[in-house]
């Protein structure tokens, strides 16, 4: 049976402009033979929530560099929990100092990475999860 | 530059040379600008051969402003040294500009929270997680109050980065130094209103681009009457190259965007005089010491030479081009951050040999946190040993001259001109906004750049090359004080129950009405301020009558 295509939503939370990183990203994971949504900018919670659920995705993956990551995560992560969709893996990367890196793993929040994380090493880490997850 | 016959000498000794080295092995590297362009591995008159020192180079303070816009440049006076500010409330960032101020800084930026940037209230839905995170809250005149508590207004310059909501941000600006009984007329200081770099990169809209442009050059026919020092627009390519894209295309899209300016201007029946002398650029300095210097000299000769052969501009303050400059976050590493300050450095000094009349130095930790005060102490002190300590601002643009530097000048206003003829035959800067132009160029731009570093084919020191194991940041962070946005949320509460309900409303009810009938925005914008009609409330009503934006995101 060939390996069902892993998909992803790549997204960014609030006001925050820099897509930078999230289209690299996205466009690596597309290289990589994912599945990939982007989300566009400036999305609530609530709307990345119930784009990853109609998409059925596997893995959401937040880019937030405005700071508000401990805002952001916690509350996708609930969300995704009401809707009975904890399996879906919620990782991503930006500004994120070493210390909520950690507070956001303990809530249940996967591997994130900051500036310098190679895409490869991002790629391996989706693979992983979602397979762990399957 | 040289004559024929020299020329033909040194053609055959580079000839010569050129054997010799092919049989020299070269070390396995990348011989190419961080942008990408291949590097010779030397120049010689030959690769200038087309100079004209007089009509391409000149003297500093003259057309084509090549060397500077000043005659005597920072033998007068030195790069104002400008750190950009803002985060938590505003009594934290007041504080914070006040210790810089006595550290020897010469002029304040602020920067502000994402809902300011989006034009969203402390206290609306959207701005939860947000508040004072990555700049100041100001959600009405109150707060701006505040932020200039005990700084007379009459004697700083003041850069506010600051786009869509630009022209309310400027009447706060305007009413707080009426508080302070300064004139509008003697206030200096800069807006970004930048709003065609935020379609193709920065993406912090909120109308769509023509009622923005409009309320752009409302704001350049009120102040070129009543605050005449004020820098109307600051034409950004800094967040065009932190986006991804390389030195040309942050070269051609920022000049392009300010043409596009200019050329609004003159349609809305401006002579291009009264406004252009008040427009100032503002670049990136990435890690590639040339190119970037090129790019500065390369920005000021085109800009000269349009502004007076297509635009007809008269006025020689016209022509020439100030630019305030930034070191690239982009460049700096999570790994080892330290290592920071010897990049910021070098890009610092690539701003100051390239002419720049403000630089910000970034901190070193800015890829894990806002800075921290020893963080930007270091940043601010970095510039301080430019200026006093290395000399290099002994002698005006003392790479002038250098075959390699302006072969370089050369090729990026090349470049730029080719991206200037693709731009027209799309249609202009908007249509290529609509098109994806700009976002699809920048895009590919920034993923060849990764690949190159991923594929060890660029180094990066602590990233792909010369890393720790095991490495543990030890650096202080600064933490935004969660509390800002409770304490935000009262004042709002406070500022709407104090106001006059009746003069608030009609405020309101005058911006719409002009924002209909046409007339000047400016003034409606300072009588909403001066009524504390907090900042969502004001640009709601624009919302209401303009729309808002929607991009199709392009990858």
């Amino acid at each position: 049976m060939p390996e069902k295509r892993i998909r992803v939503l790549v997204a960014k939370p609030g006001l925050d402009g820099h897509d930078r990183g999230a289209k690299v990203v996205a466009r690596a994971l597309r290289d990589a033979g994912m599945e990939v949504i982007y989300t566009g900018l400036h999305q609530t919670p609530e709307a990345i929530v119930e784009a990853a659920l109609q998409e059925d995705v596997d893995v959401v993956g937040l880019s937030i560099l405005s700071g508000a990551h401990m805002t952001m995560f916690p509350r996708v992560l609930e969300l995704l929990r009401q809707k009975g969709a904890e399996h879906v893996v919620v990782t991503g990367g930006g500004i994120l100092p070493d210390n909520d890196i950690a507070e956001l793993q303990k809530i249940g929040v996967g591997r994130l990475f900051t500036p310098g994380a190679a895409t490869d090493e991002i790629v391996k880490y989706i693979r992983e999860a979602a397979a762990s997850d399957n | 530059m040289f004559d024929k016959k020299e020329l033909e000498k040194v053609t055959k000794a580079k000839a010569a040379w050129d054997k010799k080295a092919a049989a020299c092995e070269e070390r396995n590297a990348l011989f190419e600008t961080v942008s990408g362009l291949p590097v010779a591995p030397l120049y010689t008159p030959a690769d200038v051969d087309g100079l004209d020192y007089e009509a391409d180079v000149g003297v500093p303070g003259e057309y084509p402003f090549t060397r500077g816009v000043q005659t005597n440049m920072y033998r007068g006076r030195l790069w104002t040294m400008r750190q950009f500010v803002g985060f938590g409330s505003a009594e934290d960032t007041n504080a914070r500009n006040k210790y810089l101020l006595s550290h020897g800084q010469t002029g304040l930026s602020i920067a502000f929270d994402l809902p300011t940037i989006m034009g969203r209230d402390s206290d609306h839905p959207y701005s939860h997680g947000e508040v004072g995170k990555c700049g100041v809250a100001v959600s009405s005149l109150a707060d701006m109050e505040v932020l200039f508590d005990g700084i007379p207004l009459d004697r700083v310059s003041t850069s506010m980065t600051i786009n869509a909501p630009a022209a309310l941000l400027l009447a706060y600006y305007v009413a707080v130094g009426e508080k302070q009984g300064v004139d509008s007329k003697l206030l200096r200081g800069t807006i970004q209103n930048d709003i065609l770099k935020e379609y193709i990169a920065q993406k912090s809209w909120i109308y769509p681009p023509e009622p923005s442009m409009r309320i752009i050059t409302d704001i350049m026919a009120y102040c070129a009457e009543e605050v005449p020092k004020w820098n109307t627009i600051s034409i950004s390519g800094y967040h065009i190259r932190e986006a991804g894209s390389t030195a040309a295309q942050e070269l051609a899209f920022t000049l392009a965007d300010g043409f596009a300016y200019v050329e609004a201007g003159i349609a809305a029946g401006m002579d291009v005089d009264t406004f252009a002398p008040r427009l100032s650029h503002f670049f990136n300095a990435h890690l590639d010491f040339f190119e970037e210097i090129a790019k500065y000299r390369a920005a000021r000769r085109i800009w000269a030479k349009r502004m007076r052969n297509k635009y007809k501009a008269k006025n020689p303050r016209s022509w020439l081009m100030r630019f305030h400059t930034q070191t690239a976050g982009c460049s700096l590493t999570a790994q080892q951050p330290e290592n920071n300050i010897v990049r910021t450095a070098l890009e610092a000094l690539a701003g100051v040999l390239g002419g720049t009349q403000s630089l910000h130095t970034n901190s070193m930790d800015e890829t894990h946190a806002l800075p921290s005060q020893k963080a930007v102490l270091i940043a601010l002190r970095t510039q301080q040993i430019i200026a006093y300590e290395s000399g290099v601002a002994n002698t005006i643009d003392p790479l002038a001259g250098s075959y390699y530097v302006e072969h370089l000048t050369n090729k990026l206003e090349q470049e730029a001109e080719d991206y200037f003829d693709k731009i027209e035959a799309l249609g202009g800067v908007l249509k290529a906004i609509e098109k994806g132009f700009f976002q699809k160029e920048i895009a590919d731009a920034a993923y060849a750049y990764q690949k190159k570093i991923e594929e060890g084919n660029r180094i990066q020191v602590g990233v792909n090359e010369f890393k720790l194991e095991g490495e543990k940041i030890e650096i202080d962070l600064l933490k935004v004080d969660p509390a800002v946005e409770k304490h935000q949320r009262k004042r709002l509460a406070k500022v709407r129950a104090e106001r006059s309900e009746a003069e608030w409303k009609k405020a309101l009810d005058g911006l719409r009405q002009a924002a209909r009938d046409g007339t000047n925005l400016m003034p409606h914008f300072l009588a909403c301020g001066r009524t504390y009609a907090t900042l969502g409330e004001t640009l709601d009503v624009l919302r209401e009558e303009f729309g808002e934006y929607k991009e199709t995101p392009v990858f």
